[in-house]
């Protein structure tokens, strides 16, 4: 039996896929198929009946998302069957279904936040009726509690359950459901409580109506206001792809874009939510502390102001990197530091133990993020993914459910929304027999580490034996990688990989904050202890009045992630870049052409003038493989090699201090969240709910 | 007309006892190890020989559906679950059966499991039926304390039946929703295909029979495939229980030959139409979900399948709701479309949409306020109904309402014309006929 199917779609014949939809073979042909409840990410619900189609013969028009094309039969004389996808029959039923979704929607376009992208609107135009032969009263629904995330008006709902199915599918949690049948049924959510995903907002990308809308953005733009701009997302280490639509200089809103290899089409609440964070808090112009007070002051006073602070003699000067800090500053940061000699320079604030041992694979998501598919056995080590990235532990879910994966966890107990097994909580049970069994008969072997796990003193030695491990149980093999990190920070790869670590000698971000350097440089660095600085001056150059710049002698101002076009590199050592999509707030600089300048005052200049010549110097030289090249170090399994090369012995032994959080709360885990109102209401909520989320 | 020695349900007026030893002083239980060993081929081949088609209103022939089943177990088991979920209004044929003649179901269940290489049968039940369902777990535990069912029992077959009480719902009798109900899900219909028999109950080979189709077996292989297909016209054979409510002189439950004539039933079992066969207005012969049938076209029209889908209506459940020349036939429909607008179960569009609509507007047409356009727009709206729903009760809501004005859409446009005579004149009438 041939696993193809000939159809005949609108005259057309065509050969697809038994195992194909019906809409996805008149795609095939390139029939325009309307629908609503269908979404290729989810199940199959087939209830809106906006795709049906005619099958030459049959009784009834068919549901095309629901019918599997191997279902159907030849024609008697053994022809292929003859569907139509358009016609006075196929425009009946079609019709039928969009005046019956009509009749009780509130039409109230002008006042819905959806209007302008709204699936109902888009095919009303095609298949509505110009006026309305529905004399009777519409219904209305009682809006709903969905957070502070989601809004709801729920009159204008059509029950096409994407939203139900997303949540309870894809996020895990089972907090959406339809009460009541017939024409009272509603969607709400479990005794009218806030969502407790992190992913809640996909909800309102997936509603093809104005009924799920975003809360944060009511009222505050139409979407053909809006400059889009293509750009990637940095509250976490996925990189996922966004657009930033902005209207002027506010950033409005944030959407996701698809990409298959990182984020599917979804998107985290943080990443999606944050951008009211982008308008607050911010530092506009550079500040020095005078009179225990920070004054507001120019450019060349600042630099001055630095020129003096850095004349302490290198060895007293120390640079510790942030979390979201771009390729480009760092490489600048570090050839300026460098330059006047500086050997105490670190980007792993939380004082994570790896980077140096100068294989790149050993802090890469060597098997990728779209890997976990592949995989048949994922152990996760010191990470909660639903925290520390929240759209790949919904990849991890989705393997699950399809039956393809098995989870075992070494780290604290939590939620992840698939069930997994506990091997205890202390990097002791790495070499256990339990471990070891659970990795049997697996094919594609996958160990993921996260910074929690390294983050200690006896990091090192945890690192090295999670490398041996995935060496013994097979995870490391000709074409497959197992070996993963999971990083938290967007710039934490990009920094590494751009050598931001203490030079031979050096000291690391526990002995720069511990008060033994006069100066200490923070670069978006808000996370760290600062009690310990004692007398030190602090520089801090970042974009939020936070932590470090509440604690800083002087304070330089630079361009956040919507503002800038520069290189991150994510987790998985993918290497993208950001887009500008507003200007940099009033006189903030894009953090490496601060050091340009700094470089130009101790006469020391950077071999750069431009942005795209440092980038240049971070791809090197034709047919030099750097990280930043994209030639040779593009991520996956090419990682084997250096994988499969002999551990490097560590210093230490393994302890059995059970493993930490590397994030306390989902919602405030960098400076721009905290700058976010709205993060703070999710994390409040978070908090006094005690859901998962926040508590880990 | 049926003689007394060819009725399958020999109990169901309830004269006497539905407990095992009366039911097997009636025939229930005789044979059944030799039936059960000869196989589910044999049993097949005799049901589909004998012509059943299914009781519980589409008539799909039950011999076939069986033979849907894969032809050896697998690693999934096969299950038969029995609709006894029995809520189309005018029909109470199967509750009877479950009061007065449980045995024949139970040993029906067991002799179609076996015929479908099930172990196991679940008898879904409507949650209205409370006394119902107490008669047949009684007459289950009989069995099974007679070692008639169950394990190790003595017909020879692994046999477990649970009884499963619903809660009341009518989408529950279309057979994936009762499937999703029985599973602990909420009762809405499934998409076809897959269909039961290859995914049905736990995603496992299902077949879902009404009770009548049911209980009716173990006697058809009692006496034979052709004694049962001897009854009735061809493709239309058997006899069954028709259950004639509304305005005949003695509503009742009967079990009568297929394809007797319509006078005939009412005549004999029924005592007539009240107020004589010039008072006939209309009949809905099947159940509520079948459009009615005008007096002149069905007077003697023979009650079978074929014959009433031929009279665009249908044969259903067999539950003929018979209407006089005094009833309001706009009112008794908009009823019915009350019904369904209650029911439906609220996942797809037309029927969700559409069944409120359609009642709302009938509901003014009972008063006449109404324009003669909307008779033409409500027939619209049932045609935008029907055969776009995942299941039939988008079709079952339309077909009421197609039914009345097909035939009687002229005492619409008398309702909506008499409404629209300025107040005084239909004062006037009123007190001129006073």
């Amino acid at each position: 039996m041939s696993d193809t199917f000939k159809l005949n779609i609108d005259g057309q014949e065509v050969e697809v896929p038994k195992a194909y939809t019906l809409m996805q073979a008149c795609e095939e042909v390139g029939a325009e198929i309307p629908r609503f409840c269908y979404h290729e990410r989810l199940s199959v619900a087939g209830n809106c009946r906006m795709c049906l189609v005619e099958w030459e013969g049959a009784p009834k028009p068919l549901a095309s998302c629901a019918q599997i094309v191997g279902d159907l039969r030849p024609n008697r004389d053994g022809s292929p069957p003859v569907i139509r996808t358009k016609g006075a029959y196929v425009e009946k039923a079609r019709n039928g279904v969009m005046e019956f979704l009509l009749i009780n929607h509130p039409l109230d376009c002008p006042i819905c936040d959806q209007g302008g992208e709204c699936d109902l609107q888009d095919q009303a135009v095609a298949y509505g009726r110009g006026d309305s032969r529905y004399d009777e009263n519409k219904r209305a629904v009682e809006d709903k509690n969905m957070g502070p995330l989601v809004k709801t008006i729920m009159t204008r709902c059509i029950q096409c359950t994407r939203c139900v199915r997303f949540v309870a599918e894809v996020a895990g949690v089972e907090e959406i459901g339809m009460i009541s049948r017939g024409e009272t049924a509603e969607i709400t959510t479990y005794l009218e409580k806030s969502l407790t995903s992190e992913l809640s907002g996909n909800v309102i990308d997936l509603c093809p109506v104005g009924a799920l809308t975003s809360k944060p953005y009511a009222f505050n733009a139409r979407p053909w206001e809006l400059r889009k701009t293509s750009s990637i997302d940095v509250m976490d280490a996925m990189g996922a792809a966004i657009r930033i639509d902005s209207k002027g200089d506010a950033v409005m809103r944030i959407l996701p874009e698809t990409n298959e290899d990182v984020n599917e089409e979804w998107l985290s609440d943080k990443s999606r939510f944050v951008w009211d964070g982008l308008a607050r808090q911010r530092l506009d112009r550079p500040y020095v502390r005078r009179n225990g007070k920070l004054q507001a002051v120019s450019w060349p006073e600042a630099l001055d102001a630095v020129k003096a602070a850095l004349s302490v003699g290198a060895d007293q000067i120390g640079v510790v990197a942030g979390d979201l800090i771009e390729a480009e500053q760092a490489k600048a940061a570090l050839d300026f530091f460098r330059s006047l000699g500086v050997k105490n320079t670190d980007c792993r604030p939380a004082g994570a133990q790896y980077g140096l041992s100068g294989v790149r694979e050993h802090y890469l998501l060597n098997p990728t993020l779209a890997g976990v598919e592949e995989s048949d056995a994922l152990l996760l080590i010191g990470t909660n993914p639903r925290v520390e990235a929240a759209v790949w532990n919904a990849r991890i879910r989705k393997s699950w459910l399809w039956g393809k994966l098995k989870v075992g966890v070494i780290g604290p107990v939590a939620d992840l929304t698939y069930p997994y097994e506990h091997f205890g909580n202390s990097p002791t049970a790495l070499d256990s027999e339990a471990v070891r069994a659970f990795f049997k008969g697996a094919t594609k072997p996958m160990i993921i580490i996260g910074e929690a796990a390294v983050c200690r003193s006896d990091g090192e030695a945890v690192l090295a034996a999670v490398l041996g491990l995935a060496q013994n149980v097979g995870a490391i093999a000709e074409g497959w990688a197992g070996y993963g990190m999971l990083h938290t920070a967007a710039g934490r790869v990009g920094a590494l990989d751009a050598g931001f670590v203490p030079a031979q000698g050096g000291k690391s971000t526990g002995q720069i904050l511990d008060g033994s350097v006069k100066t200490v440089v923070l670069l978006g660095a808000d996370e760290v202890d600062l009690s310990r600085l004692g007398s030190s001056t602090v520089i801090y150059v970042g974009t939020h009045g936070d932590a470090g710049a509440s604690r800083a002698e002087i304070v330089l101002p630079c361009a956040a992630y919507s503002e800038i076009s520069a290189t991150y590199v994510n987790t998985e050592g993918r290497v993208q870049m950001t887009t500008r999509a507003v200007q940099p707030k009033g006189e903030a600089r894009e953090g490496w052409a601060i050091f340009r300048a700094l470089s130009g005052l101790f006469g020391k200049v950077l071999l750069y003038d431009t942005a795209d010549e440092l980038r240049g110097v971070l791809r090197g030289k034709d047919g030099e493989n750097t990280p930043f090249s994209g030639r040779g170090y593009a991520p996956g399994a090419k990682g084997f090699a250096a994988l499969s090369a002999a551990v490097p012995a560590s210093s230490g032994a393994i302890g059995n201090e059970p493993f930490g959080r590397s994030i306390d709360d989902f919602y405030l885990s960098n400076p721009v969240a905290r700058a976010s109102r709205t993060m703070a209401e999710c994390s409040a909520l978070a908090t006094s709910l005690d859901t998962a989320v926040a508590a880990e | 007309m049926l003689q007394d020695k060819d009725r399958i349900f020999t109990n169901l007026y309830g004269a006497h006892s539905p407990e095992l030893e009366a039911a097997k002083k009636r025939g229930a239980w005789h044979l059944t190890k030799e039936m059960l060993d000869l196989g589910p081929d044999w049993l097949c081949d005799q049901i589909k020989a004998s012509g059943l088609r299914g009781r519980g209103g589409a008539g799909f022939p039950t011999g076939l559906k069986w033979t849907f089943m894969p032809k050896e177990v697998r690693d999934r088991p096969h299950y038969l679950v029995v609709n006894a979920d029995e809520s189309e209004p005018g029909t109470c044929k199967d509750r009877e059966i479950m009061r007065h003649d449980p045995h024949l179901l139970i040993e029906g269940c067991m002799v179609a499991s076996r015929a479908m290489r099930a172990h196991k049968c679940y008898v879904y039940i409507r949650g209205e039926y409370i006394a119902e369902r107490h008669a047949l777990e009684k007459a289950v535990k009989e069995a099974y304390e007679a070692r008639l069912i169950g394990q190790n029992n003595l017909n020879g077959w692994d046999f477990d039946l649970y009884v499963h009480h619903g809660a009341g719902a009518y989408i529950c009798g279309e057979e994936t929703a009762l499937l999703e109900s029985l599973e602990g899900k909420k009762g809405q219909p499934r998409l076809k295909p897959p269909f039961p028999a290859n995914a049905g109950l736990y995603g496992c080979p299902t077949t879902v029979n009404n009770v009548e189709s049911i209980a009716v077996v173990p006697t058809i292989l009692r006496r034979g495939a052709q004694w049962f297909s001897a009854f009735g016209r061809p493709n239309n054979s058997g006899t069954k229980l028709f259950c004639i409510s509304g305005h005949v002189n003695k509503p009742c439950n009967v079990e009568e030959e297929m394809s007797i004539t319509f006078r005939e039933l009412i005549e004999t079992h029924c005592g007539g139409i009240r107020g004589g066969w010039e008072n006939l207005k209309a009949v809905i012969p099947g159940g509520s979900s079948v459009p009615m049938v005008p007096a002149e076209q069905i007077m003697d029209a023979y009650m079978d399948f074929d014959t009433l889908r031929d009279l665009k209506s249908g044969l259903g459940t067999a539950a003929v709701i018979v209407m006089d020349k005094q009833t309001d036939l706009i009112k008794a429909i908009a009823r019915l479309a009350y019904f369904y607008k209650h029911e439906s179960c609220g996942q797809c569009t037309p029927c969700r949409e559409g069944t409120g609509w359609m009642w709302r507007v009938l509901e003014r047409m009972v008063k006449g306020e109404a324009t003669h356009d909307e008779i033409d727009t409500l027939l619209d709206v049932t045609k935008q109904v029907e055969g776009h729903t995942i299941c039939a009760l988008g079709d079952a809501a339309a077909w009421p309402i197609q039914g009345l004005i097909r035939h009687f859409r002229h005492e619409i446009e008398d309702r909506i014309n008499r409404y629209r005579l300025p107040r005084a004149m239909v004062q006037g009438a009123v007190i001129a006929a006073e």
